[in-house]
């Protein structure tokens, strides 16, 4: 029998009082743990999903609004940008520092059910050249990705199809506007479901530019009342079909490119100098249009916003820990009048002061420790739990098993609580007064 | 037999408690005692008369006011507390009135937590050994909730005694036991003194029990404060 096993059994002695206590910090340990993990994997969203271009180019607005609309499909989009801003891009003066450049039209919804998904109107360039966690290629489960001259085709994030039971080959209706209460316009077939990215493109729909132009509402009819104000090309653009099909195989005229317009531009550059060479002609050439690279706004977002919540829920929860920290040096605290007299027999056996002082100690960092790997487990479990309903709801897969580095000073600083907790107690029991708590009977 | 024969050698002690109105109150004031190695001695003296608190002083749980405690030849008035606690673990048994055994402990776990703060390897046949010597062999795993007065004081003796300490200390160890059972302790705490070799110091107020030993002091005898009052 040791010192532990003896703190050990004046724990299991009390069981009411230890489990009580232990489960208060299980709860504190918990809450921590949900913090953190949560924390963890909302920055790896925020940081892994605008990878795999250099900037967003979008009209005038904020910044944090463009980045928002165009990756994470949030928020309201920005002013629209010319279609011959565009060209730019494609076939004019900034092709040279372009290597590719997507384009998405932002403004109808897809419902289902309660959920409502952005629908994105792009190039199969979107998927065909861009890797979404900045090195990795999307990949579809089922189907291909659309046609630029199948106007009408589209596919959708693995989430939707999951949610809003879209099949291969199946077809649906945008709504009008990001409401999702809208006419609902003309619909599309479903060509491919992307394989799940882990990223906000598992939560919308992509189709075909071409056929988003022809929609209801979506045409131009005047000089559009765009940010910029960028000549005409006096070329056609050479991307566009001079004919593209319907869902039955009949032909469609695209839209002119006089009645087109954009919402934002995703741009990957050949090199980081063309990149910075490009972001600066962009911001510096007055066109009330802006280049934004989307990873300064979110290291901005999490230094700004994110960062400071995290400290927040985590000085909560600290201070959730600390309660039961308390609640441990309460429990033992009160319990020492009663077990004076088994302090008092253990020194008659011999036992130092230091040893009763470390005895309850012990006790203590028992107590910490169990709730605190209960909590560490619970807090996993419930992130498990919660993992479908966030999925659901968010598109955030959350791993029940990832762990975060930084659970580990969870455990050490419980131990340090823990002593902290039992210090007092402890300096009761190293200050009982052997020969008078041995003349009280139990 | 010489002094240097002495297990316990008691030399101008004197100990005072200090009262709550700040009087100083003399228990304690023993010119000389001693106790000779394999005597069973029984200090005989009415409640309150500092009994007791000789036995602490002996232990080394309470510390004296002056004069020199020896046991064994170490003189554990020189000893600093955390010395004489080393000292107690390793070579003083002692059997309170109340048992004193912890409640959340079985038999066994009893025995052997009096190994624990000696520093030395425990031995946990020779905690069954004393518990079956004192016939609770089939109680080695009950907690004392669940055993009888009887059987809480022979755990105490067997956990008194595995240390193979050099002097056990028995404080009014029949007290609170029924008068049935009073002999069976008695008994039992003399023949396993014998059979391990070691000196037994008892204070009783009981005359049945202190009858029964060739050596009885009464306190009166060496106490000038018990003699005064």
């Amino acid at each position: 029998m040791n010192y532990l096993t003896i703190a050990w059994r004046n724990m299991c002695d009390r069981p009411l009082a230890s489990t009580l206590t232990g489960l208060s910090m299980a709860l504190g340990v918990a809450a921590v743990i949900c913090v953190m993990v949560i924390h963890r994997i909302a920055v790896e969203q925020f940081e892994q999903d605008p990878q795999g271009y250099n900037f967003i180019v979008g009209g005038t607005g904020g910044r944090m609004q463009l980045v928002l609309s165009t990756v994470y499909h949030l928020d309201k989009p920005l002013y629209p940008i010319s279609y011959d801003y565009y060209r730019k891009f494609t076939d004019g003066e900034y092709a040279r520092y372009t290597d590719v450049v997507v384009p998405y039209c932002l403004g109808d919804t897809f419902v289902a059910g309660d959920f409502k998904y952005r629908v994105v109107g792009t190039t199969p360039e979107l998927f065909d050249e861009l890797k979404y966690d900045g090195d990795t290629s999307y990949e579809f489960s089922e189907g291909r990705n659309f046609k630029r001259e199948n106007f009408f085709e589209g596919v959708v994030g693995s989430i939707v199809a999951k949610q809003g039971g879209l099949k291969v080959g199946e077809t649906f209706n945008p709504t009008h506007g990001l409401a999702g209460e809208g006419d609902k316009h003309r619909e599309f077939k479903v060509v491919g479901i992307l394989a799940p990215t882990g990223t906000t493109n598992d939560r919308a729909i992509f189709v075909n530019m071409e056929g988003f132009y022809l929609l209801d509402g979506h045409a131009l009819s005047a000089k559009p009342p765009t940010s910029d104000d960028t000549t005409p090309s006096t070329t056609p653009d050479p991307g566009i079909p001079s004919v593209g099909y319907d869902n039955a195989g009949n032909e469609v005229e695209p839209l002119p490119e006089s009645q087109r317009e954009v919402t934002s531009l995703l741009v990957r550059c050949p090199s980081a100098i063309d990149s910075m060479t490009l972001n600066t002609v962009i911001n510096k050439s007055g066109s009330a249009t802006q280049a934004v690279a989307p990873t300064e706004v979110v290291a901005t977002l999490l230094d700004n916003i994110i960062g400071p919540v995290q400290v927040v829920l985590l000085v909560l929860t600290a201070l959730i820990v600390l309660v039961a920290a308390i609640g441990i040096l309460v429990s033992i605290y009160n319990s020492m009048s009663e077990r004076a007299h088994d302090i008092a027999v253990m020194r008659a056996l011999g036992a130092s002061r230091m040893a009763v002082q470390l005895i309850v100690l012990l006790e203590a960092v028992l107590l910490a420790l169990l709730g605190g790997v209960a909590g560490w487990v619970l807090g996993h479990l419930m992130i498990g739990i919660a993992s479908p309903f966030v999925e659901a709801r968010t598109g955030v897969s959350l791993d029940m098993l990832a762990f975060d580095a930084s659970e580990l000073v969870v455990i050490p600083a419980l131990v340090l609580l823990a002593i902290l907790a039992g210090v007092l107690p402890a300096f009761t029991a190293y200050r009982t007064d052997v020969a008078k708590a041995l003349s009280g009977t139990r | 037999m010489s002094d240097s024969q002495k297990l316990v050698e008691l030399q101008s002690v004197q100990k005072a408690y200090r009262e709550p109105n700040g009087d100083r109150l003399p228990i304690l004031d023993i010119e000389h005692f001693a106790v000779e190695p394999g005597d069973q001695v029984v200090i005989r003296g009415r409640s309150g008369c500092g009994k007791t608190t000789l036995l602490h002083a002996i232990a080394g749980i309470t510390p004296v006011d002056s004069g020199s405690i020896s046991i064994g030849g170490v003189e554990l008035t020189r000893l600093a507390e955390a010395g004489r606690d080393r000292f107690r673990a390793r070579n003083v048994g002692y059997v309170f009135q109340t048992f004193n055994l912890l409640p959340a402990f079985t038999a066994l776990e009893n025995v052997v937590l009096g190994m624990t703060f000696t520093g030395r390897p425990k031995d946990r046949k020779r905690a069954i050994e004393l518990l079956e010597a004192v016939g609770l062999g089939h109680r080695l795993h009950h907690k004392p909730s669940a055993m009888s007065v009887g059987e809480q004081q022979r755990t105490a003796v067997a956990r008194a005694l595995v240390n193979k300490p050099v002097l056990l200390l028995a404080d009014e160890p029949t007290a609170n036991i029924d008068p049935g059972h009073q002999q069976q302790v008695v008994d039992m705490l003399r023949e396993v003194c014998i059979n391990e070799k070691v000196a037994m110091l008892m204070v009783t107020h009981s005359p049945e029990v202190s009858d029964q030993f060739d050596h009885v002091v009464a306190l009166e005898e060496i106490n000038r404060v018990a003699r005064a009052a």
